[in-house]
């Protein structure tokens, strides 16, 4: 048996009507990047307000987000998909479930998406920067209190500034775990880059061709990430810091 | 919230999840000794071997990290079947949905693991690879009874850490229909019509499993740091 390569396979119309081969790509990889940049932007928001309530006084606020952390990190993100999608409008009052199973499916599986991996991505941006904060020495903090600064300013001026360039680093392998666990999208139907070559592989018979395209696609935009994230942490590391 | 919830499913349902349990189970206990292993392999090429052999190891741990595992199962699954046809001559041949799993989790997580291992190498000192090869150990003796031991005592946290991962990870055979404990408990809450309580369980399920992993690596780096030892997940 032989296998025909065909790389022009690409610059073929889809037999489904759906424009060419490429433009399939394209399009999926136009999901995978919308949904990692927007989950990835509100799970920094998300994640640092959990990974500051987690080193602050007060006990209530140190459980909550404690609970919120344990829970998101430590069950898959396909079930958390799931119970975003399946579990979640059951349990809201009947207006409010029938008013999500009415949307445009397409924006329907977008948002659940987007919410599923921005909390479950927020969880592991907290643990972040919970770590940077605990990082940066204790007698700043002493020294900024004995200056006269309120929590909330100590927070602002003095510990996180620092604890945001600490954690640059671990924070861009976070970014591409965002973007690589954005294809569990495909489970729910939503077409992003992994889906969309699936489809491409059955609709051309073409399988290397449409997974190697894939591969590529996703190596290129990491590699894109990591030299742009390294320009910025040489930009951003804090001095007199090995290797931070 | 007007859902009336049955439970009654999960109890009639029990052995058909415990078997797919078993599967995530062995899925990932496969996975994790191959994955080890072979993650040490590549770990030792990456730090001691020859220029061209660094360089190709990275360049697998790198593939293998920068690509979503859905994709890595997708590649044997779909590809894996005709690659072997066309190597063995057989035109009949098929390989199943566990074999291409196990293939996948072991060669991605390898590589994971080849990057924890590379660091717990790092850890030790060089003086004490100096001393055993002063001692008169081979290069490969030394590796085996002076740096390994210590390379794995240091990093058994993250090694932990790393197989709740792929803890997690192994529900992702969703995606190419195998009866692991997600699948089994989504055709059984296909069947009754019970998404909801099933759901709900398999999170708790999971979630039970992977803070058993989570204590386990607090309990070794809390004994740790009591014994003065420097840690260094």
């Amino acid at each position: 048996m032989n296998y025909s390569w065909d790389w022009f396979v690409f610059f073929r119309q889809s037999v489904t009507g759906e424009g060419y081969y490429w433009q399939m790509l394209l399009r999926g990889l136009g999901w995978t990047v919308l949904l990692s940049l927007c989950s990835w932007v509100l799970a920094l928001g998300i994640g640092t307000v959990a990974g500051v309530a987690r080193t602050v006084p007060n006990r209530t606020a140190r459980i909550v987000s404690g609970v919120y952390v344990h829970c998101f990190r430590n069950t898959p993100l396909l079930v958390q998909l799931f119970i975003w999608y399946f579990v979640v409008p059951e349990l809201l009052p009947a207006s409010w479930g029938d008013a999500i199973k009415q949307m445009n499916p397409l924006w329907n599986q977008f948002l659940t998406v987007l919410v599923a991996l921005t909390l479950y991505s927020a969880a592991k941006a907290a643990e972040q920067v919970r770590a940077g904060i605990e990082s940066v020495p204790r007698g700043q903090v002493h020294a900024a209190m004995a200056l006269g600064l309120r929590a909330a300013a100590l927070y602002r001026h003095v510990i996180l500034p620092q604890a945001f360039r600490i954690v640059l680093p671990p924070m861009t392998s976070d970014f591409l775990n965002v973007f690589k666990n954005s294809a569990v999208a495909l489970t729910i139907g939503l077409m992003e880059l992994t889906g969309e070559s699936r489809q491409l592989s059955e609709f051309s018979s073409q399988p290397f061709e449409a997974f190697v395209a894939a591969t590529v696609i996703y190596m290129v935009v990491t590699y894109a990430v990591i030299l742009l994230m390294r320009h910025i942490e040489s930009r951003s590391r804090v001095p007199g810091l090995l290797g931070a | 919230m007007e859902y009336s919830f049955d439970w009654g499913t999960l109890a009639r349902g029990w052995p058909y999840l415990a078997q797919g349990m078993a599967m995530t189970l062995f899925l990932v206990a496969v996975a994790m000794v191959a994955g080890i292993l072979l993650g040490t392999l590549l770990a030792i090429a990456r730090v001691f071997g020859p220029k061209p052999v660094q360089v190709a190891t990275a360049g697998y741990v790198n593939l293998f990290r920068s690509v979503p595992l859905i994709l890595t199962i997708f590649w044997f699954y779909f590809l894996l079947p005709p690659v072997l046809r066309m190597a063995t001559g057989d035109p009949n041949l098929t390989v199943g949905g566990i074999y291409s799993a196990i293939a996948a989790f072991t060669l991605a997580e390898s590589a994971y693991y080849c990057e924890i291992m590379r660091a717990g190498i790092g850890s030790v000192r060089n003086g004490q690879m100096h001393a055993a090869l002063a001692l008169g150990l081979t290069r490969w003796s030394a590796l085996r009874y002076v740096v390994l031991p210590q390379a794995f005592r240091n990093m058994t946290p993250s090694l932990i850490n790393q197989t709740v991962a792929l803890l997690k990870d192994t529900s992702l055979v969703y995606v190419i229909s195998l009866n692991d404990f997600l699948g089994a408990a989504t055709r059984l809450a296909q069947r009754d019509g019970r998404l909801v309580e099933m759901y709900l369980f398999v999170a708790a399920v999971y979630l039970g499993l992977c803070s058993l992993g989570v204590w386990l690596v607090n309990f070794l780096q809390k004994r740790r740091t009591q014994a003065g030892v420097r840690s260094f997940s």
